[in-house]
């Protein structure tokens, strides 16, 4: 790369190879170019969130695409591809624009960090080429930020917050102090559940932000603990989360005061155990043990990757499923027939039923509210959860009326 | 209720003593880089693994042997020291003779390595590890609650950190180890087997870090990334204590710890920065850092 910018020469003959090149193609296929459809996981495969996406997510793609092909014979191949975008958001926009640029990668899904999301909805947007985001949890995505190749898929802060913090104050805890991981999740998480929490009686006496990622939380504990709050509202996540439960008991700030983890996945259960987790509540758009169809799938997923699945893999599973199902309805990989393909036809798997996604991108679905077991309680091994309440698709996600998106039309 | 700075008096107490408890943690493990540094010239990156490693081991023993928290605290370090030796035998002999930078590279290189291999096999959420049953429970000190085990953290790295000072400062072992430091040659005309003594240095200070990480399992989610997050800090504090000071390590490391807890009474955004604000304004006014000496 560093020959080619040193010498414009070189470089304008790349662009008219390039130039080229997509012409030939463009005219030698009508409908999905390059007979392949190339889907890029970039996802997080080092840092705190590999875990509950990482090669999990790599293995719940590649499950929808045996699914797929099981089931429909179509005259093109699928290909793909994964890399590690390392929660930084100019490393995933650099490798996203080298994927559409040189890989001919039709879309690019996961993006488990915010930052990263945010960066390459911008470049497929540019690139006119699809986003599928599963981890990413911001409600920006679907906001302030929003744009018209990019869908979101699993849950948002706002879903999360929503189903937590409503339960929370409904059992009592009326006054709240926030743990916040100081970035554009951490605070979107934070104002998020502060809303609901007002809108529904309680009230919050204050925050405190802690740079990402710690290791030490004890400081901020104890500041949360002499605000006197009921509840401690954590929001963060990944190990930020499970060290700040654990430091929480440690310094006998729990049991006097509660904690509602507002962003935990089943990993994070799984790594702290249920005697340090017990009876909290959490939200989340899948639990593998939920039903016949759920138990089936996490069974497939756990025979590759030794671990149940987060609803981040189960999600992302869903996403593709349901993109390459769209590829076949357009009988084309265009990004804008895709996309209407996409909007058109409702989700329909274990993950979700009658799912929809809406014209900021957002794919509402059911959410659950679920309590952690005891540990007498856990029968077998990842007999993690109690589903207190399914939260309808409507009640869900944040009304299209409050929404800041410039697609939805008022 | 008294309070400085419109912060209760309380609460500024609390970090204070937090502060100690975390520093405590930089001071053992500045201090095993300090002694690295110091004897052998070679800036050891792979001290973050290594402390990671110890809480491994510590949690591996407790997991499938059985072996409990008190036993780890004697067999991990040796354990990390073991293998602190043959890293020093089969890699690191080699580079003494040449610039920091081929130490620094090798190590790092291994510590991406051993960081590797251990979030493959283990994930990155982190496993749990309990505190033992003695140190369980909290003491009300009037202005906090501070948990029995991290009072015992502070006590073992004190204990162990001035014993490594009495050890190198004023006893005779410690000046075989200062006269191979400087000037080997000599030293081995005098009939000190200066190798030896340079491969249980580094044995001994990667030991050190491994203990850091047997007594922060109890305290941390034992996770692979636990070094990478610690390491850049104890770098700074190493730089700032000026680089093979001992005493320095040890003071600088307790202080930036209670810098640190005092900025997240202030300004919790910047408490993971301040340590390196402290560490650019030491080097504008003593670039040798705060106890060195300049050569």
């Amino acid at each position: 790369m560093k020959n080619i910018n040193k010498n414009p020469l070189a470089l304008a003959v790349c662009a008219a190879f390039g130039l080229a090149g997509s012409l030939v193609t463009a005219s030698a296929q009508a409908q999905v170019s390059d007979n392949v459809v190339r889907i890029g996981v970039l996802t997080d495969m080092s840092g705190a969130y590999s875990d509950l996406a990482g090669t999990g997510s790599v293995v719940a793609t590649q499950l929808a695409i045996d699914d797929f092909k099981a089931k429909n014979k179509v005259s093109w191949a699928i290909e793909v591809v994964s890399a590690d975008h390392q929660n930084k958001g100019d490393i995933s926009s650099n490798k996203a624009r080298e994927w559409f640029d040189r890989d001919k990668v039709d879309v690019v899904t996961d993006l488990v960090t915010t930052s990263t999301a945010l960066a390459v909805m911008k470049v497929a947007k540019e690139k006119n080429k699809i986003a599928l985001i599963s981890g990413a949890a911001s409600t920006r995505i679907t906001n302030e930020d929003c744009n018209d190749v990019t869908v979101h898929w699993t849950y948002d802060t706002y879903a999360v917050a929503n189903g937590t913090a409503k339960a929370v104050v409904k059992q009592g805890g009326k006054t709240w102090f926030f743990l916040t991981a100081d970035y554009a999740f951490g605070q979107s998480l934070e104002k998020d559940a502060t809303d609901v929490v007002n809108a529904n009686g309680g009230k919050v006496l204050g925050a405190v932000r802690h740079p990402f990622p710690g290791s030490d939380f004890s400081s901020f504990l104890l500041k949360a603990q002499s605000s006197g709050a009921q509840v401690i509202g954590l929001a963060n996540a990944g190990t930020d989360t499970t060290n700040s439960i654990k430091q929480a008991a440690e310094f006998g700030v729990t049991p006097k005061q509660s904690l509602a983890g507002l962003l935990m996945f089943i990993t994070d259960i799984h790594s702290l155990g249920l005697a340090t987790t017990q009876t909290m509540y959490l939200t989340e758009a899948f639990y593998w043990d939920r039903n016949e169809e759920t138990r089936a799938w996490s069974k497939r997923f756990f025979d590759k990757q030794r671990k149940m699945p987060t609803m981040v893999q189960a999600g992302l599973y869903s996403a593709t499923l349901h993109y390459l199902n769209a590829v076949k309805a357009a009988n084309s990989d265009d990004t804008q027939k895709v996309m209407a393909a996409m909007k058109k036809a409702p989700v329909n798997d274990f993950f979700a039923k009658n799912g929809t996604i809406r014209e900021d991108g957002r794919m509402v679905h059911d959410m659950y509210l679920m309590q952690v077991k005891k540990p007498d309680e856990s029968k077998y091994p990842w007999d993690y959860y109690n589903v207190r309440q399914t939260i309808p698709a409507a009640e869900a996600f944040q009304s299209l009326a409050a929404s800041k998106c410039s697609l939805v039309k008022k | 209720m008294t309070e400085i700075f419109g912060i209760p008096i309380q609460a500024l107490m609390g970090q204070l003593m937090l502060g100690l408890v975390n520093g405590s943690f930089y001071a053992m493990l500045s201090l095993g880089l300090a002694v690295i540094f110091g004897m052998l010239n070679i800036i050891n990156f792979a001290h973050g693994a290594m402390y990671m490693a110890g809480a491994f081991f510590a949690w591996m023993g407790l997991t499938y042997w059985g072996i409990g928290y008190w036993w780890s605290l004697i067999l991990v370090p040796l354990t990390v020291g073991v293998v602190g030796v043959i890293i020093e035998r089969t890699m690191l002999q080699w580079l003494y003779q040449l610039d920091h930078l081929y130490g620094l590279l090798l190590t790092f290189g291994l510590a991406l390595m051993i960081e590797g291999a251990f979030r493959y096999f283990y994930g990155s959420s982190g496993l749990p590890y309990s505190i033992p049953e003695e140190l369980t429970g909290a003491i009300n000190l009037g202005f906090m609650f501070l948990p029995k085990y991290r009072a015992w953290v502070v006590v073992v790295s004190l204990v162990v950190c001035l014993a490594t000072w009495f050890v190198i400062e004023k006893t005779k072992l410690g000046a075989y180890l200062r006269a191979a430091t400087e000037n080997p040659r000599l030293t081995q005309a005098f009939g000190i087997n200066v190798p030896l003594m340079v491969m249980l240095t580094y044995g001994f200070g990667v030991a050190l870090a491994g203990l850091g990480g047997v007594l922060a399992a109890p305290a941390y989610a034992v996770s692979p990334l636990m070094g990478s997050n610690l390491i850049i800090v104890v770098f700074a504090v190493v730089v700032i204590g000026g680089m093979g000071s001992i005493m320095g390590s040890i003071l600088t490391g307790l202080s930036l710890g209670v810098i640190e807890g005092l900025t997240k009474v202030f300004y919790a955004e910047a408490s993971n920065t301040v340590v390196f604000v402290v560490m650019v304004i030491v080097l504008m006014i003593r670039p040798a850092g705060l106890f060195g000496k300049e050569k």
